[in-house]
Order: structure tokens, then C-alpha cells, then sequence
């Protein structure tokens, strides 16, 4: 009941950010709206959430992630460009092995997702039961499995895990 | 003066567009390949949606603007993993330049 409440109201704000003028039409229209969503996509989030449990980890998400993520994707466009630019195309490419502890679906989202828009790298697949995601370098600086992870992981993984892991059990 | 930082922002990311689209062309297979289009293409693409979004200013076509910026940083890594993982499913190698492939190793990449 209460996923079902919290995903009424987040489709509610977004169909009120694309409508952006509040008028009876566009309220009643965008709660109808928002009610069928919510009932056809309640399946897809058992999990009941715990929003305000621990408010430190919005200010985490807000102040540490979020910056970290714009300036590693900043970085990864330039050493894109640069590589792609460069008329001898220095690329290494190879897939390595990275180890992760993290065990949370929502964690392992957000960590496959900062690796594939940080330089060079790009999540291909995810092992769970082992702990270990197949990355896709395009600079292979280091095969073996501890160098890869210190060098792709290491700087999300911390925050990460501060910002999940504690209050989250995989179903 | 927000109109000129709009244009800005437009232009960075028109200039990052363009770099992720040659990149689509020179780099030699479906993996580096997918690296210079996810990266590039989503910053060239959020950049111009944030210039689209200085120029507006606060009405309806601004907003959307910023809003497509959350679903495509949201969905454009997802969809670069599947393409990734469907490929070396289905067989493709990597290129002769390749150093290491540690799913090819573990079994886990065969069909």
C-alpha cells in the first residue's frame, strides 16, 4: 500500500513537471492518469519503501554522488574525445573482471550505470551470486581482478554502499 | 544573458554529439563502439536539453527539457548493457588488439 501511495505521488510530480500549469483540467486528467499507471506498475516495486528512515542518504546521493557522477561523465567525454580524435586511435581494449560486495539490486544498478558513463568503461554483464561485474575497458591498464576493481570501482563504491546497502536485502 | 549561456550549452553538446557519432565510425568494433555512443551521446545530448532549458526558462518546454535529462542518464547506460552483453552472447569477439576477455574465460559470455 504504501509503494503503491509513494509511486502515485512520484508519477503524479512528473506528470505535473510536463503539464506545468495547474488548472483543474490538467489535475483531474493527471490523476487518472497517475492512478492507471500506479495500478498496472505496482507489481513491479514489492518492496516496501522506507523513504524518511534515514534522511542522511539523500544528502549523500545529493552532495557526494551527484557531483562525483557529473565530473567522472565530464572526464569520460573528454577521453572519448580525445581518443577518438587521435588519428593513431590509442585504444587497449579488453573486457576484465571486477570484484563487488555490494548485494542490493538498486546498489548494483547504480554502480553498473556509473561504470558505463565514467572513462573507458562500460558494464557488460553482472554476476550476483559471485559478486562480480564483466567490464568492458576500452584502456586496459590492469587484467587481474584487484587492479581493475581499485581502479573502475573504487571511486563509487564507498558512496555507494553508504548510500544503500545498510537498510536493503535482496529479495 | 541566459539565452547566450543556452547557446552555449547547445554548442558543447552539439560539439560532443558530433565526437560520439565519429566515433561510432572509427573505432573498430560493436563494443568500443557502443563506449564513444553511450558517453558522448548522452552528455552531447543532456547538454543541448540543459541549453534548451536556459533559454526557455520556466515554462513548459524547459521542463520537459530537464526531465528528459533524468530519463536518459537513467535509461541510456541500461540499454548500452544489453546491447553489450547481447553481442558477446550471440558470438561477436573482440578485436585482435584486445588485451584480456575475462567473460570469454569464465564460460559466462557463451550462448
Amino acid at each position: 500500500m504504501k509503494a503503491k501511495l509513494v509511486l502515485f505521488v512520484v508519477v503524479f510530480l512528473v506528470w505535473l513537471g510536463l503539464s506545468w500549469s495547474v488548472d483543474v483540467q490538467h489535475l483531474v486528467v493527471g490523476a487518472v492518469v497517475s492512478l492507471l499507471v500506479t495500478a498496472a506498475a505496482a507489481g513491479m516495486f514489492r518492496r516496501t519503501p522506507r523513504l524518511l528512515k534515514r534522511p542522511g542518504r539523500y544528502f549523500y546521493f545529493l552532495f557526494g554522488y551527484v557531483p562525483l557522477f557529473i565530473w567522472e561523465v565530464v572526464k569520460a567525454n573528454f577521453d572519448v574525445a580525445y581518443r577518438v580524435l587521435n588519428p593513431v586511435l590509442p585504444i587497449r581494449p579488453g573486457i576484465v573482471k571486477v570484484k563487488t560486495d555490494l548485494k542490493s539490486d538498486l546498489a548494483l544498478t547504480f554502480l553498473a550505470n556509473s561504470i558505463t558513463l565514467t572513462p573507458g568503461t562500460m558494464t557488460v554483464d553482472v554476476d550476483r551470486e559471485n559478486g562480480f561485474l564483466y567490464v568492458h575497458w576500452i584502456n586496459v591498464k590492469d587484467p587481474d581482478i584487484e587492479g581493475a576493481t581499485r581502479l573502475v570501482a573504487g571511486r563509487f563504491e564507498p558512496l555507494l554502499r553508504k548510500i544503500f546497502e545498510p537498510e536493503e536485502e535482496s529479495e | 544573458m541566459s539565452d547566450t549561456l543556452g547557446m552555449v550549452f547547445i554548442g558543447i553538446g552539439l560539439f560532443f554529439d558530433f565526437v560520439g557519432c565519429l566515433g561510432l565510425v572509427r573505432l573498430p568494433n560493436v563494443y568500443n563502439r557502443l563506449q564513444a555512443a553511450t558517453k558522448c551521446v548522452t552528455l552531447g545530448t543532456c547538454s543541448i536539453l540543459f541549453g534548451v532549458f536556459l533559454s526557455m526558462g520556466f515554462v513548459a518546454a524547459g521542463i520537459k527539457a530537464l526531465l528528459c535529462i533524468v530519463f536518459l542518464v537513467l535509461t541510456a547506460p541500461v540499454s548500452a548493457h544489453a546491447i553489450a552483453r547481447g553481442s558477446h552472447r550471440s558470438g561477436i569477439r573482440l578485436t585482435e588488439k584486445s588485451v584480456t576477455d575475462a567473460y570469454a574465460e569464465d564460460d559466462e559470455g557463451e550462448a
